[in-house]
């Protein structure tokens, strides 16, 4: 039941709009990659839809009060920067702050699960600001796991990471919504998307352009409207595969 | 443009200068409030033109009623300078860029000392006199303080103990104007046991385990501060609740002139009530 | 847990420093008594001077140090935590000097001797409205650069009005005390300091207390707090608040403390595994213990002088400040 539900998300800065009209429905079990580029509004999305940001139109998780809202959805934001040194056992169990009457161990249970699933266990009692970036945006997101809650929104979870890390989170992620978790991850790896999710929303200039299965979303016709690139796409044995090619010659694909 | 205007002033009053040594002088200004209320003491009529704007003000001023009949200035150079006085009277406290730009300008200017004692409160009269030409004048009132001085009478054998108490904690010492009238009334100057010499500040605890005889505030300002705070603290109001206290007009005390008596007077009297 | 364990063993002990400095400040003055007579006097009856001494001078005193100290290593430990900043200060920001406005503006206008909390609740005033400023100006992003020139900017500021007011004083005294507001000082204080400044302190601990999972929540930042379940916009108002309760009380009595709010939560940070929230009970004890010692040092340094507090607080606080802002230099290079 706890999916999430989008209806006529908008939101206009300056007289501009940044995100207009969004309609989108998840269910539980599916790990959803939120697609475009720079500028597109993705990290609007997602905060307008956890009301962190006032917007227009109907989202079922903005419409919660606060701390119920945290028992809900986990958020793991965009920036890394971490303000003190806290040991990284501690900055995990700042996801628990969202279940201020929970038993002690029901919380220790959380972060232990939350560190075990990062492979965070040799690192726990590290400063966090110590830590090269790929091992703090695992902490980051260890610390959104141990808030236990069905919904997860990611904002480019994976940027920066080594290979091998990336591929673990997006497997993380695929496996939390194989345990019937929502999880909306906002992604510039297509093709890590293309392998990893369920399902591919692709939005551009505040629109959804483009919602479905990876390989219904990433055509070349909107690769190219939308990022103004060209791929190569065929199917493999495990699914799609995208690999970027090159830019489109001027001009850029028109508007809208 | 100013510049040059009071260069050529300058040119000009220094032709006009040489009042000679001998010749009293005929504009005399005053600067500060203690050579205000000597000039006024022992100028001859029409001789002082202008008084400090703190000669009027009657809680620092002894002699504010007489000051009303000066024009006041308030120690700028510029305007002292155009008073056009051949004489100036400030105190050893005064702005002294003030005082060197008139010398510059060639007005003379002479300084007096604060005096700390009756001894120094004389050699002022005295040299007031000299300056303005009125030595005889100067003499007689020096010998009717004296007069008055031993009207008030002897000092008891066994002194009781009194302390100034002022804001920020602030104890005149023995070697002091305010120590010279405490002596004088018959009193053991407390600050001089806990070794405050011209004066200083006294701890208020200091000054409770101490219990003097009698303690002496000053008249609060109008306008709060902070430093006055301490004479409202429950401690020393615990300490003059049971020793005796006396609230004395400052104007009485800030300026060595014969008036200091008025303070003597008053404290002999408290001593004799206790 | 350990964690929970050592955190209560480094409360226990600033506790009894506390305590061991409470005594201490008890027994330093310029009257030379007995540790016992003194002690025993402060439980006789009204009637003898030490007892009075100890009663109106050094308890009201001692008490001060303790309830100004706390205040300002708790606003510190508060500050920094929801600034997401180290360098964040009641004194740099600017906080201290408008509350010392706000009480300087009582005093010479009568307020405050027409109502007894009068005074605390100007100089909470002035340090409202300098904390909502700076939170306008600087905002939680932890941007150290707009911090201190919005600290720099309200200081000279509220000093300038200061010196105005007190200058346009037409007591001879007022223009001197510019000092005092700017530096500080617990001397000649007495129970009515105590009793103007304990309610606002306690109502202004009482706002700040509850932040405490509200500043580790924002140890990640803004976004990541809400998601947690933090009303951001509650805590902002609690926190203007409380701080400046707790800033304008212990500056209408005591003036502007400097850098005890600074050098505090950094020295406590490494012993709390730098939790926002741990370092707000420690910092109230460590700034209490901070600003009872640099009491007790004015009167054993420079005996009758009135040797302001800040001067010590800065002289010992200035080097951890520079410290600080080459480290938050290295760190963004």
């Amino acid at each position: 039941m706890s999916g999430l539900t989008l209806q006529g998300l908008g939101l206009t800065r300056n007289g501009r709009a940044v995100l207009s009209g969004v309609d989108l429905r998840i269910a539980p079990g599916e790990f959803v990659g939120l697609l475009g580029p720079n500028g597109a509004g993705k990290t609007t999305l997602l905060r307008a839809a956890l009301g962190l940001l006032p917007a227009d139109g109907r989202s079922s998780l903005a419409d919660l009060p606060e701390a119920a809202r945290a028992r809900v959805a986990a958020f793991v934001a965009q920036g890394r920067h971490i303000a003190w040194p806290m040991p990284v056992d501690s900055l995990v169990a700042l996801g628990r702050i969202a279940h201020p009457g929970a038993a002690r161990a029901a919380d220790r249970a959380a972060i232990d699960r939350a560190i075990v699933a990062l492979g965070l266990q040799g690192l726990r009692h590290r400063q966090a600001t110590e830590l090269s970036g790929g091992e703090q945006a695992r902490v980051l997101i260890a610390r959104a796991l141990a808030q236990d809650t069905p919904i997860l929104f990611a904002d480019e979870p994976i940027a920066g990471l080594d290979p091998a890390a990336q591929i673990e989170v997006m497997r993380l992620f695929r496996d939390l919504a194989g345990q019937g978790r929502t999880v909306l991850a906002s992604l510039h790896d297509l093709g890590l998307a293309a392998r990893f999710c369920s399902r591919l929303v692709l939005l551009h200039e505040g629109r959804l352009v483009a919602d479905g299965c990876p390989s219904e979303v990433l055509t070349p016709a909107n690769i190219a409207q939308v990022f103004g690139i060209t791929a190569h796409l065929s199917q493999g044995p495990d699914g799609l595969v995208y690999q970027a090619l090159d830019l489109i010659a001027r001009p850029r694909p028109s508007r809208g | 443009m100013v510049i040059r205007w009071l260069m050529a002033a300058c040119l000009v009053g220094g032709l006009g200068l040489p009042a000679g040594a001998d010749e009293a002088p005929r504009r005399v200004l005053s600067m500060n409030l203690c050579t205000d209320q000597l000039a006024m003491l022992l100028a001859a009529p029409g001789q002082l033109v202008s008084v400090s704007h703190v000669a009027r003000d009657p809680r620092a001023s002894a002699l504010a009623d007489q000051a009303m009949a000066y024009p006041v200035n308030h120690g700028d150079a510029e305007e002292i300078y155009l008073a056009r006085p051949d004489l100036v009277l400030a105190d050893s406290f005064a702005k002294p860029g003030t005082v060197q730009l008139l010398r510059r300008l060639g007005r003379r200017v002479e300084l007096f000392d604060a005096a700390q004692s009756f001894d120094e409160l004389r050699r002022n009269l005295i040299r007031m006199g000299d300056l303005l030409g009125r030595q005889d004048q100067a003499r007689a009132m020096v010998a009717r303080f004296d007069a008055d001085l031993a009207a008030l009478g002897r000092p008891p054998a066994n002194r009781p103990r009194a302390a100034m108490y002022a804001a920020n904690g602030y104890s005149e010492g023995p070697e002091s104007l305010a120590g010279e009238i405490i002596d004088a009334a018959g009193f053991a100057n407390l600050a001089e046991t806990l070794g405050v010499g011209g004066g200083g500040t006294v701890p208020l605890e200091v000054l409770m385990l101490a219990a003097p005889d009698l303690v002496i505030t000053g008249e609060p300002y109008p306008g709060a501060s902070r430093s006055e705070e301490i004479l409202r603290h429950p401690g020393l109001t615990a300490l003059t609740a049971r020793n005796p206290s006396r609230v004395m007009a400052d104007r009485d005390w800030v300026c060595a002139t014969p008036q200091v008596l008025r303070a003597v007077a008053a404290l002999a009297a408290a001593r004799e009530a206790m | 847990m350990s964690a929970t364990a050592s955190h209560r063993r480094l409360l226990a002990g600033l506790t009894a420093l506390v305590a061991l400095l409470f005594v201490a400040s008890l027994l330093t003055g310029p009257a030379h008594v007995g540790a016992v007579d003194s002690l025993a006097a402060l439980f006789r009856g009204q009637d003898d001077m030490l007892a009075l001494v100890m009663r109106e001078i050094r308890l009201p005193r001692a008490i001060l140090g303790l309830l100004v100290g706390a205040a300002l290593g708790m606003t510190g430990a508060v500050l920094q935590g929801f600034l997401r900043n180290p360098l964040a200060d009641p004194g740099l920001i600017g906080t201290s000097a408008s509350a010392g406005l706000g009480a300087v503006l009582a005093i010479h206008t009568g307020l405050a001797s027409a109502f007894a909390l009068g005074l605390p609740l100007a100089a909470l005033a002035g340090a409202a409205a300098s904390v909502a400023l700076v939170l306008l100006l600087a905002g939680p992003r932890g941007d150290a650069l707009a911090l201190i020139l919005a600290g720099v900017a309200i200081s000279a500021l509220a000093g300038a009005l200061t010196s105005l007011v007190l200058n346009l004083s037409p007591n001879p005294f007022a223009a001197n005390e510019i000092v005092f507001w700017m530096m500080g000082s617990l001397a000649d204080r007495s129970m009515l300091h105590v009793w103007i400044a304990a309610p606002i302190m306690a109502a202004g601990f009482l706002l700040l207390w509850p932040t405490r999972r509200a500043l580790d929540a924002l140890t990640l930042g803004e976004d990541t707090a809400a998601s947690s379940g933090i009303a951001l916009k509650g805590l902002r108002l609690r926190l203007v608040g409380g701080v400046a309760a707790l800033v304008g009380a212990a500056t209408a009595v005591a003036g502007a403390v400097g850098f005890v709010g600074l050098v505090v939560p950094h020295l406590l940070r490494p012993a709390v595994g730098a939790s926002p929230s741990r370092l707000v009970p420690a910092s109230a004890l460590g700034g209490a213990a901070v600003v009872m010692a640099a009491d007790i040092a004015v009167r054993l340094l420079a005996p009758g002088r009135d040797l302001k507090l800040g001067v010590l607080t800065a002289l010992v606080g200035t080097p951890f400040f520079l410290h600080l802002i080459l480290r938050t230099r290295r760190q963004t290079l």
